[in-house]
């Protein structure tokens, strides 16, 4: 329903056939470059094709495709979170922290994360909407924030069982076997939980923002939010809906990067908020819709991995992996802005 | 000679003549005012005087010489110097006012790059002496009222040694003692032969100042009036006929009303008024720009406060703290400039005619919160064969309409659920005749509901509307039904 302008765009662009070929090649493009990815990497690595390697695949985008989710909304209501991967890297720490010197279960632990994510993005929307900081500005200093907070309950130290507190007791707590199966088992021995888990979440929010009444706010907010409000919407809710979600997101997102990597690691997330933030830009390209939506987003996601997994079982040394995401950033923004435009 | 000489000056733009062959004197000393309705050439006469545009044909001369500025900066420098209404862009919040009336300067290449505080302000207190009023020349300019606002963009003209000062409604936002002060630095300059070309629509302004009053209709001079005044006169030129007669099919207001105002107070020192509106009747609220006309649509639809007052709707109180409020007590608001307050952008969900009709709707037509079935299809697809909308279909991207099709649609969203109170700020801005003829007889259509439309022109406001309200200094004139005393006043 929301894709109204295809709908539209279909006939009244009819009668010209090339201009319709045209249309089609911009819309499906990151498909057709997709498949002649895919097939360039198997006739030079067979194994590329294989099921295990196609999984792992999208186990290594899921934690960004749930970022980019989230950095979707955010968009869609006309702001920017910039906070999501400082919110899913505090979120392993304090999923570590919770697990090895608190000794909470699963159980307890994942509810605890979350809220800690939608706190996050209780003070991210007040700063947004009560202080009226512009909204990359807000979530930048909160990414800033977070990014030093997580160090101070270990002194800078990564968690792991053994691990020496200030007061000089030691944690001897351990990862619940239950929170690791989150990141580590696989459904049939074949399709790995997070995938699952992101495919959930990825068909949620598609179903959110493109089907429902919130959906349609949400964007109404971001396209016009004078108008949005004219028309008796609470923006200000609206807007507190998207970043709290957005965070909320962003520590499932973490919950997952913690339960496969089996520690709080510092470091852990530092190129998650470039991923995400990626993956959501790409997704303008996507059916040419020329906006943030979740399943762009998605296939965004995909699109990046298989890139990165392919030149990784070519040889492309490790380095060169920023360089190739930051080249097709740069390619997937031109097609929307720069060619996009020639059209209207 | 006279300092400036105005003659047979056209211009046009597209297929619209904007000026045609008008013509203007004014001498050094004198106080000129501009009148004209919308459209009668007066903003194109000034932004040919200030460099903003060329004139197409015709002969002008300043102080005896050609006078065709391209920039401005041309115009200020031959001594044109204009101040604009909105001052705004006088200066920038964050410096100092002193800093905002060396702006210009700070511009000019001549100007050594490195500036002592001492120097910005000894330059400044030279400019505001010459000026002969007084500024605080250490506050921020983002503090200033606006009526400091426009002595800074005075005293900036003074400082570049103008001749001829051109001000584009001047007091539109300033109070009545503001105004009175206004009054009394114009006269000052005027007295040092200064020559001031003063734009407004108050009779106040017009009595206090002008020398002479020129009327323009239809880009060309069409009356000059000198003192004393007929002002009566001078309206009946500016309109081109003798003062209207009431609206042909007027409709009496009669039962109990739907809102009621009482001692509303637009701004916390302008004076308290009422307004009743009943049932069936469409009331024009009318007045120059910065009157109030917007301040009381939105205090109404709670998008906005009023000072003070009471509301009521159908006689139950009525204080509405968000739209969210007043759209649950039917009363509803197409606000001004429909892109702005009305639609999504091209390309973005929500774009499509239904979608534009159903976005404050949607709880009631989607309980569910799904978007599921064609509730909003059906009730596009009747909105436009009501209103007449042209629209290949209900999901058309509301971009692919013409201005007055889009009018018709937002229109069309507050006719789709029942209301008691529309309220439509500058309905038909950009919409040609025909639209407006079936926007007014969709609104007349239902009698159930009372309408109350704000606009600038008093002519549409006469045309449209049973009775004209018309609303000074952000207060209501008390004044009968569309008579001729309404019309004279609103036409000032």
């Amino acid at each position: 329903m929301t894709s109204d302008s295809n709908a539209v765009s279909a006939p009244a662009a009819g009668g010209n056939s090339l201009s319709q070929l045209a249309d089609l090649v911009r819309n499906g493009a990151i498909f057709i470059l997709l498949v002649l990815l895919m097939i360039g990497f198997t006739l030079a690595q067979p194994a590329f094709i294989g099921i295990n390697n196609l999984m792992s695949i999208l186990q290594a985008v899921a934690v960004v495709a749930i970022l980019g989710a989230g950095v979707t909304i955010s968009m869609a209501v006309g702001g920017f979170d910039l906070s999501v991967g400082a919110v899913a890297a505090s979120s392993v720490m304090a999923a570590s922290y919770a697990m090895i010197v608190w000794r909470l279960d699963a159980l307890l632990t994942v509810p605890l994360v979350l809220a800690f994510g939608a706190t996050i993005g209780i003070i991210n929307s007040f700063l947004i909407v009560r202080l009226r900081i512009p909204d990359m500005l807000a979530t930048l200093a909160m990414m800033f924030l977070l990014t030093g907070l997580q160090l101070i309950p270990t002194a800078g130290r990564s968690i792991s069982t053994g691990l020496i507190l200030a007061d000089g007791s030691t944690a001897l707590g351990k990862y619940d076997p239950l929170f690791l199966t989150i990141g580590r088992s696989s459904i049939g021995g074949l399709v790995p939980v997070p995938v699952i888990l992101t495919l959930i979440v990825a068909a949620l929010l598609y179903v959110l923002t493109e089907h429902t009444r919130i959906g349609r706010l949400l964007f109404a907010t971001g396209g016009n939010e004078l108008a949005t409000r004219l028309a008796g919407a609470s923006t200000a809710r609206l807007k507190v809906i998207a970043y709290v979600l957005s965070a909320t997101l962003a520590s499932l997102g973490g919950i997952v990067v913690a339960a496969r990597v089996g520690r709080g690691d510092v470091s852990s997330g530092s190129s998650l908020m470039m991923d995400a933030v990626a993956a959501s830009l790409i997704g303008f390209t996507v059916l040419g819709l020329r906006r943030p939506n979740v399943f762009g987003t998605a296939v965004g996601a995909v699109f990046v991995g298989v890139l990165l997994n392919g030149l990784t079982m070519l040889n492309a040394p490790y380095y060169t992996q920023d360089f190739v995401k930051g080249a097709v950033l740069v390619g997937a923004l031109a097609m929307t802005y720069g060619f996009g435009r020639a059209r209207s | 000679m006279s300092l400036l000489s105005f003659r047979n000056v056209a211009k046009a733009f597209g297929s619209t003549q904007a000026l045609a062959s008008a013509s203007l004197d004014i001498d050094a000393g004198e106080i000129v005012a501009l009148m004209g309705s919308n459209g009668a050439g007066k903003s194109t006469l000034v932004k040919i005087l200030s460099g903003v545009i060329e004139a197409d044909a015709g002969d002008i001369r300043f102080k005896g010489r050609s006078f065709a500025p391209r920039t401005p900066a041309e115009a200020a420098a031959a001594g044109v110097v204009t101040v604009h209404q909105s001052t705004g862009v006088v200066g920038i919040p964050g410096l100092t006012v002193a800093d905002s009336l060396l702006l210009d300067r700070y511009a000019d290449k001549a100007v050594p790059l490195f500036l002592s505080r001492r120097s910005v302000r000894e330059q400044a207190r030279v400019i505001v002496a010459e000026a002969g009023f007084d500024l605080p020349l250490e506050r921020d300019f983002g503090d200033l009222s606006a009526a400091d606002r426009q002595l800074v963009a005075i005293a900036r003209a003074i400082g570049h040694r103008a001749e001829l000062i051109i001000l584009d409604e001047p007091t539109a936002s300033l109070s009545g003692s503001e105004a009175a002060r206004l009054y009394g630095i114009l006269k000052g300059l005027a007295a040092r032969g200064i020559a001031i070309l003063y734009i407004s629509h108050r009779l106040a302004d017009l009595e206090a100042l002008a020398n002479r009053v020129e009327v323009l209709r239809g880009g060309r001079v069409a009356g000059s009036f000198r003192r004393p005044i007929d002002f009566d006169a001078a309206v009946e030129t500016m309109i081109g006929r003798p003062l209207a007669a009431a609206h042909p099919d007027a409709r009496h207001a009669s039962g109990a009303a739907v809102l009621s105002l009482r001692n509303i107070r637009l701004l916390p020192h302008s004076r308290p008024f009422d307004l009743d509106l009943y049932a069936g009747e469409v009331v024009a609220v009318t007045g120059v720009l910065g009157a109030g006309k917007s301040r009381l649509l939105t205090g109404i639809f709670g998008h906005g406060r009023f000072a003070s007052g009471e509301m009521r709707v159908d006689g139950k109180p009525y204080a509405p703290r968000h739209p969210t409020d007043a759209i649950a007590a039917g009363v509803v608001m197409a606000g001004e400039d429909r892109h702005r307050s009305s639609l999504m952008p091209a390309g973005w969900p929500g774009e499509a005619v239904r979608s534009t009709i159903s976005l404050p709707h949607l709880p009631r037509w989607f309980p569910s919160g799904f978007l599921l079935g064609n509730r909003e299809t059906v009730e596009g697809a009747r909105a436009i064969s009501r209103l007449g909308i042209r629209a290949a279909s209900p999901a058309a991207s509301i971009w692919s309409l013409s201005g007055g099709n889009q009018q018709k649609t937002v229109i069309a969203r507050w006719e789709a659920e029942p209301s008691r109170v529309l309220l439509l700020d500058e309905p038909f801005q950009g919409v040609d005749l025909g639209a407006r003829q079936d926007i007014i007889a969709a609104i007349r259509a239902n009698t159930e509901r009372a309408t109350l439309i704000a606009t600038s022109d008093p002519e549409e406001a006469a045309e449209v509307a049973d009775r004209v309200v018309v609303l000074d200094g952000h207060s209501a004139i008390p004044s009968a039904p569309a008579s001729t005393d309404a019309i004279q006043d609103l036409a000032s």
